[in-house]
Formats: C-alpha cells, sequence, structure tokens
C-alpha cells in the first residue's frame, strides 16, 4: 500500500476542477467547516486552500485538543510539577499557557517535565522513577483509547493519569448550534472516525439538517470529501458519507469504543475559547479513582493565584477563531504581542492551531507568481 | 487533530507487532485494533497503537470512489481524462 | 510580516537555544552589541556568520568556536566526540576555511563519567580529524561535581586560511540554491533516541566533516554563500541567507532530498524534516551558470552524491522562503525552540 498515491498533485489539480465546476453551480459562497486540526495542517502544509474556488470558504472549527484544553487544565498539571511530582505528556503540551504559566515555563523553573511520544513510555518512566509521576493525558478520543488501554494494563503503582481528553461529537452541536454560524457542512476527522465511526455523526445530521463526509488527510482524501460535501450540499441532501473508507467503517472501531467507555466517562466542561460542552470532556469513571491525579492529589490550584495573568491574555480571540466566527488577522494581537515563541492564545501554540498554522505557512497562501 | 501514520506489519509477538513504516521498524502495541493482525497486513498507527487493520484491497477502493467523483464530470476535461485512466492503471 | 521580539528577561528558557529566532534575538540583544563595538577589522560578531574572519596579507583568516552538548552523547551515526569536529570544521567550510589549520579541545566532565565512555569519544574524535585532514593542537580538562553539569560538554574552536572567504549574505537574484545531500537525518535520529522512541532500520545521523567536498567546488566566480544547516534545519538556515541577502527564495519542495527513513520518522512524529538539524550537509548559492557544473563536481564526492538544486534567489519577498509543493505555494516559516514530538 502506497499513501503516495493520495499525493498525486494532477489528480489534485483535476478534484480541485471538479469543486470549481460544482461550487460555481451552486452560484453563490458556501461555508464549510472542518473540526480537525490534522485537516488544517494538510490544507496548509500542501498549500491546497490555492486550489479551492474562491467562493468556496473552508474554515477551521475547535478541531485542535491541545488549543482547546482549558487554562485550569493546564494549571493542574503546572501546579502537580510544582509539587515535584514528575510530569509525562505530549510535546504538543508543553508551551501551551495556563493561566499564569505553561509546562515549559513551569519546566524551566524547576519542575520534572518529560515529553514522551506514546502514553505506554509512562510506565517505563514511573517504573524507573522513585517518585510520583502523572501521565498528563491529552488528545481527542483517538488518543484517549491510548491512554485507557494503558491504564487497563499493569500500571505501577506510582503512576497516575490526569486526563484531560476530550470527545469530538458534542462540540459539533455547539458550533452547528452558534447563531453567528453559517456553515452549510462539516468535514469530519478521519483518524477519530476510525474509533467512534461514522454513524456516531447520524444523530447530528438528523437535528441539524447540515451533511457530514468523512475525510481522510492526504491531499487527495481532502479534495476528494469537499467535492462530496459540495454535492451534497447542492443537492441539499444531508447525510452522512465516509469518504475514508479504508480506516473508517459505520460502527468503528468497537474493541477501541469499549475500552474507551470502560475507563472514560463524558462529562461537561468548558473547552478553552469555545463554551461550556456537554459530554466533552473524558474523565475517569470512579472504578479507576486509585489511578486518577485528581483524586491521589490534592492539586493546589490557588497556590498560582500570587502570580498576575499575562499582560495580553485579555485581548485573544481564540474563542472566536476555533468557532470559525473570525480569522487571525481580526486579532490585534496576531503576529505582534503573539508570536509562537511567545503566545498569548493556544491556538499560537499548538501546530493544529489555527493562528500558528497562518503564522507558519502564511496565512491563508494566496501567492501570486513570484519567479 | 490525532496524527496517524499507515504501516505493514512484519511480525506479531503477543500484544505487540513489529511494523515497517518506509524502511524504518517500529514497535506498535496492538490492545486497541479490533481484528486479528497478521504479518503482512497493513495498520494505522497512533501514539505507538495500532487503531484500525487496514483492508489491503481498500487502498483501491478508495481511488475507485475518487474516480467515481471524477467520472460525474462531463469528461471534456483532458487531464480528467488522463487521470482516470492512471487511476485504472493503478486499482 | 514583522514580529516584534521583546528583549529577553526572567529566566532562560530551552527555546533560546534552539538555533531559532529567539536565540538569534538573545545573541543579538545580550552580546553583540556591545562586543561590536569593540575595534575589529574584519568580518566580526555583528555579521552573526558561521565564524569571524580578517586579513593576514593575502589570505583570511577564519576562526570559529562552538560548544558542544547532546543528549544522548553516544546517538544513532555518531557520538558527541565525532559532532565537536565536524561542527567546527564545517562552520570554518562554510566560510571557505576548507583547509584547517589547527583545532582545540576543551572538555569539561561531571565527576563520574565513565573513562570508557571518554576513551570512544576520544578515538571518535581522531577519526573525523583524519576525515578532514584536521589537527588538535591544543586542549583543556576540567571536572566538575556531580549534578553540576550533565555528563560532558566540549567546545572546539578552529582556525583556517583562505584566499576565497565565503559568507552567507551573498546571495543575489537569480542565484541557485544547492543542498548538498538528504536531508534531517541527525535531528530525527537524534529525537528518536532521545525521547526513547525506538526504530530499526536506517535513519542514522548524517554528521560528517564537509570540508573536502567544498574544497572541490570552491570558486569565488561560482559561489556567492553558503550555510549549514544544523539547529532549525534548513529553514532556519535558508531564512537567515534569504534575509541578510536581501532576496527571496522560491524552493522546489519536491526536489528536496529526503530519504524514505526520514520522511517516515517525520510523519510518525509529526515534525517537517526542513526544521531539524543536519550535521554533515551545506545549503550552496551559486551564480545560475555555474550551478549544473557545481552539482557535477559536488555529486563526485562520496558526501555529495545526493545533492540537488532546490531553490532560485528572487526578487519579490525578501527575507521569505516560498515553498512550492507541486500543489500550491506556501511560505516556509523558522521553527521555533526545538521540535517536540508530538501527537497532533
Amino acid at each position: 500500500m502506497n499513501e503516495l498515491q493520495f499525493r498525486d498533485p494532477q489528480l489534485a489539480r483535476s478534484m480541485a476542477a471538479t469543486l470549481e465546476r460544482l461550487t460555481g453551480e451552486i452560484g453563490r459562497r458556501v461555508a464549510v467547516m472542518h473540526v480537525c486540526g490534522s485537516h488544517e495542517q494538510a490544507i496548509a502544509k500542501f498549500g491546497l486552500r490555492s486550489l479551492f474556488p474562491k467562493s468556496l470558504e473552508v474554515i477551521m472549527g475547535p478541531g485542535c485538543p491541545v488549543c482547546v484544553t482549558d487554562t485550569p487544565e493546564v494549571d493542574e498539571g503546572v501546579v502537580l510539577a510544582g509539587q515535584g511530582v514528575k510530569i509525562v505528556t505530549f510535546g504538543d503540551m508543553l508551551r501551551v499557557p495556563g493561566t499564569v504559566k505553561s509546562l515549559a515555563d513551569a519546566q524551566a523553573g524547576g519542575g520534572d517535565i518529560e515529553v514522551i511520544y506514546s502514553p505506554m513510555q509512562a510506565v517505563d518512566i514511573a517504573r524507573k522513577t522513585k517518585g510520583e509521576v502523572v501521565l498528563f493525558a491529552t488528545g481527542f478520543e483517538t488518543t484517549a483509547v491510548a491512554t485507557a488501554a494503558v491504564i487497563l494494563g499493569d500500571l505501577p503503582a506510582n503512576l497516575s493519569v490526569l486526563s484531560a481528553h476530550k470527545y469530538i461529537p458534542p462540540v459539533m452541536e455547539i458550533v452547528a448550534e452558534m447563531p453567528e454560524s453559517r456553515i452549510e457542512g462539516f468535514l469530519a476527522a478521519g483518524h477519530a472516525a476510525t474509533i467512534t465511526g461514522s454513524d456516531v455523526f447520524l444523530p447530528f445530521v438528523e437535528r441539524h439538517k447540515v451533511p457530514v463526509v468523512v475525510a481522510g488527510f492526504e491531499p487527495i482524501d481532502i479534495l476528494a470529501a469537499l467535492v462530496e460535501l459540495v454535492e451534497l450540499i447542492h443537492a441539499r441532501t444531508p447525510r452522512v458519507v465516509n469518504m475514508f473508507p479504508r480506516c473508517v467503517t459505520p460502527a468503528g472501531n468497537l474493541a477501541a469504543q469499549q475500552q474507551l467507555f470502560r475507563v472514560f466517562r463524558p462529562v461537561g466542561g468548558r473547552w478553552r475559547g469555545i463554551a461550556h460542552v456537554p459530554n466533552g470532556n473524558l474523565r475517569l469513571r470512579d472504578e479507576f479513582a486509585h489511578v486518577d491525579a485528581r483524586k491521589r492529589f490534592t492539586i493546589d490550584l490557588p497556590s498560582l493565584w500570587d502570580y498576575a495573568p499575562p499582560q495580553f491574555a485579555g485581548q485573544c480571540i481564540c474563542g472566536d477563531i476555533m468557532a470559525g466566527i473570525r480569522n487571525p488577522n481580526d486579532c490585534r494581537l496576531f503576529q505582534k504581542e503573539c508570536v509562537p515563541e511567545n503566545p498569548v492564545g493556544a491556538c499560537m501554540v499548538s501546530n493544529e492551531g489555527t493562528c500558528k498554522i497562518w503564522h507558519l505557512y502564511g496565512g491563508v497562501p494566496d501567492l501570486e507568481e513570484s519567479a | 487533530m490525532c496524527l496517524g501514520v499507515p504501516g505493514r506489519v512484519i511480525e506479531v509477538n503477543g500484544w505487540t507487532a513489529t511494523v515497517d513504516f518506509w524502511g524504518v521498524r517500529k514497535q506498535v502495541l496492538l490492545n486497541i485494533v479490533d481484528e486479528p493482525v497478521a504479518p503482512g497486513d497493513y495498520i494505522l498507527n497512533h501514539v505507538g497503537f495500532a487503531i484500525r487493520r487496514i483492508p489491503p484491497e481498500s487502498v483501491a477502493e478508495t481511488l475507485a470512489l475518487y474516480e467515481s467523483l471524477l467520472a460525474d464530470d462531463d469528461g471534456d476535461d483532458l487531464m480528467t481524462g488522463d487521470v482516470r485512466a492512471e487511476i485504472r492503471g493503478t486499482a | 510580516m514583522t514580529a516584534i521580539l521583546a528583549p529577553p528577561s526572567g529566566h532562560i528558557t530551552l527555546k533560546q537555544g534552539g538555533g531559532g529566532r529567539a536565540m538569534r534575538t538573545l545573541i543579538e540583544k545580550l552580546f553583540v552589541h556591545d562586543f561590536a563595538a569593540l575595534p575589529f577589522d574584519g568580518v566580526g560578531v555583528d555579521a552573526m556568520d558561521d565564524g569571524a574572519a580578517f586579513r593576514i596579507g593575502d589570505d583570511w583568516l577564519v576562526i570559529t568556536t562552538d560548544s558542544h552538548v547532546i543528549h544522548p552523547i553516544f546517538f544513532p551515526g555518531g557520538d558527541i566526540g565525532r559532532l565537536s569536529i565536524c561542527g567546527t570544521v564545517n562552520d570554518l567550510a562554510m566560510m571557505g576555511a576548507t583547509r584547517v589549520s589547527a583545532l582545540t579541545c576543551a572538555v569539561i566532565l561531571e565527576e563520574g563519567f565513565s573513562v570508557e565512555s571518554l576513551q570512544l569519544i576520544q578515538q571518535s574524535m581522531v577519526v573525523a580529524c583524519r576525515e578532514s585532514n584536521a589537527p588538535v593542537v591544543t586542549g583543556d580538562t576540567k571536572v566538575m561535581g556531580r549534578g553540576e553539569l550533565d555528563g560532558i560538554v566540549i567546545n572546539t574552536c578552529g582556525i583556517g586560511l583562505t584566499r576565497t572567504l565565503i559568507r552567507d549574505n551573498g546571495l543575489v537574484v537569480g542565484d541557485r540554491i544547492i543542498v548538498t545531500g538528504s536531508i534531517g537525518e541527525h535531528g530525527l535520529a537524534v529525537m528518536a533516541a532521545r525521547h526513547g522512541i525506538e526504530f530499526d532500520g536506517d535513519l542514522v545521523s548524517d554528521v560528517a566533516p564537509v570540508n573536502t567536498m567544498i574544497d572541490s567546488i570552491l570558486d569565488p566566480r561560482a559561489i556567492s554563500a553558503m550555510k549549514d544547516p544544523t539547529r532549525g534545519g534548513v529553514a532556519s538556515a535558508l531564512h537567515e541567507m534569504a534575509s541578510k541577502s536581501r532576496v527571496g527564495i522560491v524552493v522546489t519542495e519536491q526536489a528536496i532530498p529526503v530519504t524514505a527513513a526520514v520522511r517516515s520518522v517525520s510523519e510518525l512524529l509529526g515534525i517537517d524534516p526542513l526544521h531539524v538539524a543536519n550535521e554533515g550537509k551545506a545549503l550552496i548559492g551559486v551564480h545560475p551558470e555555474f550551478a549544473d557544473g557545481v552539482l557535477d563536481r559536488l555529486r563526485r564526492h562520496p558526501l555529495g552524491r545526493n545533492a540537488a538544486i532546490i531553490g532560485t534567489c528572487v526578487v519579490d519577498r525578501p527575507g521569505s522562503i516560498v515553498l512550492e509543493t507541486g500543489f500550491g505555494r506556501r511560505l516556509l516559516a523558522e521553527p521555533e525552540g526545538e521540535p517536540l514530538p508530538r501527537i497532533c
């Protein structure tokens, strides 16, 4: 199998021509949203926006789990590091600002923080560590199933889990119900849907009468999914279509779902900048209280309140950007006070944050021929 | 949102598989994947776990699906015609 | 697009050592200003090039220094010893001093460091010296208490004479950019080793002295600029060359040599090979009429077999790098801080 088949520029241009024609047939501006940072990554990295029709607006929604991790969740990690607990977490989380500090700040201040690639490494690290180790676990359901598998395995006594995992389907409801929303269709994240299955979106489509197309992450996958989505919008047929069948089935990965919901229960909680999302957070069930860092430790959040919050935090519009209402150019801090070296908001931190992507790849690139 | 990379299974040892990602081999855990995985199969890796066994015929199916999108087009686009032929060659 | 970077304050963080803008800001604001005010006739600290140079008769004497810390100290394809020789030899070569007159070597050790490891490191320094025809002529050793240092730090300093001084700011519109081989190997190999991500396969550091290869192409009529894409990778080095030379650079992504192993690991870890360090490669600006000739000569050298023309200097967007992806165009940004493996 060769994924490079899905990176053929010639096929991409051909797809783009079809997309152009179909969007033209609708005869007005159409706005669609993807809820996946990896889609934005691929769109930006391959320069795909230059292939999209002018009248098709592809908005990035709240698809970055790192960006929507709320400040109090980051604070919990920062405080635990300050209390002498070793924190292991994904590289993505290190620079995400908390109320007053990021984990990188905590590390610079002497906190013991180690970056891992797989949650399984937390087990090995805990075995080699004398003191307490906390896995600060973030990510959507795709990553949460990996955390669940680790918890269901053989856990060393000094390892516990601080879950900031998020569950995507509920937040699509929030975005669809936003009064300013102009979204006529959604691209759903193929890797998350590998776990949940494409049928998870059926109730959503029923309720909101907008089409949902499950999409993969190669350039051709994204273009093909957009073609399908625009066709569905044009035909006024709100349906769920799976355009990523090599990984996604209607029912999804049942074994993974079982492990996921055996360990975690969905609870309501704030997503940074978005809203309170009912059932949007994944927390450990009581059965796993003994490995829940929130139960094992008294996390002294008020100890942070001696520090002044960062100067520009109040002006950050990450929330509106993640909801697709505004874009980074509307923010007065963008690329001025807020740069990746010195981020104000979470969208400038994560490689999937809209602001970081616009900063890295030159915004919505429409670079005229310059050679 | 979630980095996922496909690779080919070389060897299975209990809950662990050795997977080849274009010449680089890495251990991948099989706790989550919902189907038996055997050497020669493709899997989708996320954070060191296989989250899906990718049926070998599904790549061809996907390409055929994409071809059908283009087939809906009028067909007077020369490039489209070429590409369609190309897909048929690979599918 | 100009980002305002605040002067450094508070505490030093790791991103200020990552080779990107945060590090350059630290150096500019803290060191360069006052040192540059001291009288010096030559290419000095304010040039922020790979080294400094001043006239001795008809020759330029090039001098450079580099401290080496790396975790782990033994990594696939090399170790801190090989790195410490190659790093300094390559910095000299990038300024045209391909024939190294002398190197110094200062080693600071942590109490408890294994003598056996030290012997291995010293032996690999000797090997790298032989490959680059560079003699170590003096040195220094210090030992610090346990916990006061992480194992070992090696500083090397090098000098070399050249008639052909090459800078990193000499690109002109129309110049071609050549990379001397496949990119990303050192950074990804070390990162995988550092974060305990075990790979079997052909991912090894490219750490090597490039001076003999550069010597074969050192023609002042042909070469307009050189830089080795170490920390911050090709992206950072191209930015520095473009902005100092006041040109834009259009890069064809598909022309950049990348091995299958690097492509694969970069996708697994979510890291762009353009953003990670190389320790045996050079970026070379060449006037267009000489580009093919230079490429031929590079390819005849064992380290240059995969050399490729990857870009062209343009008038538009001075200081920016535009990447032709094959699908469209986008800007190539500089990385900030040390790239980390990510999940999303």
